[in-house]
């Protein structure tokens, strides 16, 4: 693959073109890591009302620092709201208004399924991961769902070794009979491209590439044939403005964007 | 804290020792290690670097949680061993959904027989966990939900801010589900980082989140979360966290660390003055009281 070229990297890359699909979004579940920046990035952007939401319990957080966890510290410091951990999975997430959640995962399939438990056999797995956490519920519930995801064959996979939170059934009447109040997986960022998925058949629809990544690039990093956007373009590279935000105040140790 | 694990800590015990990231009681892990319990069932919705401490120094034969890593760091090694390789010996695994976690204890916590949720459609976790259940709602034939049953630990140990000499608790910051797994629990251990006066606890009783009625001992420990923090107290140690990935991940390595912290130490005591006044100092954070409100008087 050739280099991306300009004077930014793939993760800063993939900070802002995630920032820029929370435009006008008034609430988001956060993750540790990108989400966390991307969506720091975005109250700063093109979401001045955003209210980040951790699953710890913290609701309109303002993190003084670079949270280390979704549990940590600085993230009840001068919050709008501290909920117990039923109320915020009960009444906020199940009750339907949470609009946007960020997941990732070790694979995500063609239709944003993701697997954050197993690679290999459930019963005696060769890599024991995580588990759900909060993810399944989030995946059914938050209005829409970003990923973000570095892309490899492993990672994009044709079928996944175990499915811990449901993304798109493949069939379109299903998933308009679900009644859940999320509408499934949106948007996928990875360090190669962006993609949508499609209206009809919740399929992963690739719409950018990053400057310098070919289609062979991408089709190279993943266990499917993509479905290709008609007018898939070039990701914008990250702004001046975006850039000094990241590298000046939201990750000025350079810990997750180098 | 002795006194406490010894009298209502038995060995075959489901033993909760809760707190999301806040307010974990490494200091009771600890001690459950140096007394030398064994065939636990751990429960924690997030089984944390204690948990892997407790698992690596064979404590438990079964784990029950939603999310089981090192919080922004990583895996746990020590159960990632007992799981993937069977080494030393298997782990039983029972694993939900956070949102499944939490209402298993608000249903231990209310003595209901089960609690429905929304989550775990098209899921494979059900599957694998054959007490998540679908069911259908009485009252509407095309409404599915799942259930999960009540999760009612023998011991649940919660770490709190201050509390009383009765075990009226008090809680500020991050709740985690210290409320529902205490009042889950058949026994339970409050270990706090002050006790105090029982007017200071009537003074803002909004803020209690955990009554003495259901509290069996009350343990004065400060410094009892480290390497995880308590809120206004002291900050969570993340370079710890990051230094447990590397000693997890050799066998050998973890065992010299479990002689070196905790079974060649009395107690937390010897374990607070072995790190230094400096890194307690390293970890204080500043200041950022809250405002006061007016209950009134009615007299």
């Amino acid at each position: 693959m050739t280099d991306p070229g300009g004077d930014y990297s793939k993760n800063e890359l993939m900070i802002a073109a995630s920032a820029r699909l929370l435009a006008g979004v008034e609430n988001c579940f956060v993750g540790v890591g990108l989400p966390n920046i991307v969506c720091n990035l975005a109250q700063r952007t093109v979401a001045p009302e955003l209210q980040l939401v951790y699953e710890s319990g913290a609701f309109g957080a303002r993190p003084q620092r670079l949270p280390l966890s979704i549990g940590d510290p600085t993230l009840a410091t001068g919050a709008t709201a501290i909920t117990s951990m039923f109320e915020l999975f009960a009444f906020y997430l199940q009750a339907g208004l949470i609009d946007v959640a960020f997941l990732g995962g070790a694979q995500i399939d063609r239709y944003g399924n993701l697997n954050t438990t197993v690679i290999g056999d459930y019963g005696r797995p060769k890599v024991r991961l995580p588990g759900s956490g909060g993810a399944c519920e989030i995946a059914i519930h938050a209005r829409k769902i970003l990923v973000i995801m570095r892309q490899a064959t492993r990672s994009f996979v044709a079928k996944l070794d175990f499915r811990t939170s449901p993304g798109h059934s493949g069939d379109p009447e299903h998933d308009r009979a679900r009644g859940w109040s999320g509408s499934g997986p949106t948007n996928v960022v990875t360090d190669l491209a962006t993609y949508g998925f499609d209206d009809e058949t919740g399929e992963m629809t690739l719409q950018t590439m990053h400057p310098g990544v070919s289609f062979d690039d991408v089709r190279a990093a993943m266990g499917w044939e993509p479905k290709v956007s008609p007018d898939v373009g070039e990701t914008p590279p990250p702004s001046a403005e975006e850039l000094r935000l990241i590298r000046e105040e939201l990750d000025p140790q350079g810990i997750h964007t180098k | 804290m002795r006194d406490a694990v010894a009298d209502l800590v038995r060995d075959g015990d489901t033993v909760a020792i809760e707190g999301f990231t806040h307010l974990i009681c490494f200091a009771a892990g600890h001690e459950i290690i140096r007394q030398g319990r064994r065939d636990l069932t751990l429960a924690r919705m997030t089984p944390d670097v204690i948990y892997d401490q407790m698992i690596g120094a064979g404590v438990a034969r079964k784990l029950i949680f939603s999310w089981l890593g090192n919080p922004g760091v990583g895996s746990l090694h020590a159960v990632r061993r007992r799981v993937e390789d069977q080494d030393p010996g298997p782990l039983e695994l029972e694993e939900y959904s956070h949102f499944g976690m939490v209402c298993r204890y608000v249903a231990g916590a209310a003595n209901l027989p089960f609690f429905p949720i929304r989550s775990y459609f098209e899921s494979d976790i059900p599957e694998v966990n054959p007490k998540i259940v679908p069911m259908t709602s009485p009252y509407d034939d095309s409404d599915e939900v799942y259930v999960v049953p009540p999760l009612r630990p023998d011991v649940t140990i919660v770490h709190a801010q201050r509390a009383d000499a009765e075990g009226n608790t008090q809680i500020w910051g991050l709740l985690g589900c210290q409320k529902e797994a205490a009042f889950a629990a058949d026994r339970v251990i409050v270990v706090v980082e002050e006790v105090v006066d029982d007017d200071v606890i009537r003074r803002d009783p909004n803020r209690t989140v955990i009554p003495g009625v259901v509290v069996d001992a009350v343990v004065e420990e400060p410094f009892a979360c480290h390497p995880s923090f308590a809120q206004g107290y002291y900050d969570r140690d993340n370079d710890f966290y990051v230094a447990w990935d590397k000693i997890a991940r050799d066998p050998d390595s973890l065992d010299s660390w479990l002689k070196e912290w905790v079974f060649d130490l009395g107690s937390h005591r010897d374990y607070v003055e072995k790190w230094g006044e400096a890194h307690w100092a390293s970890l204080k954070p500043g200041s950022a009281p809250s405002g006061e409100v007016d209950y009134g008087s009615y007299t």
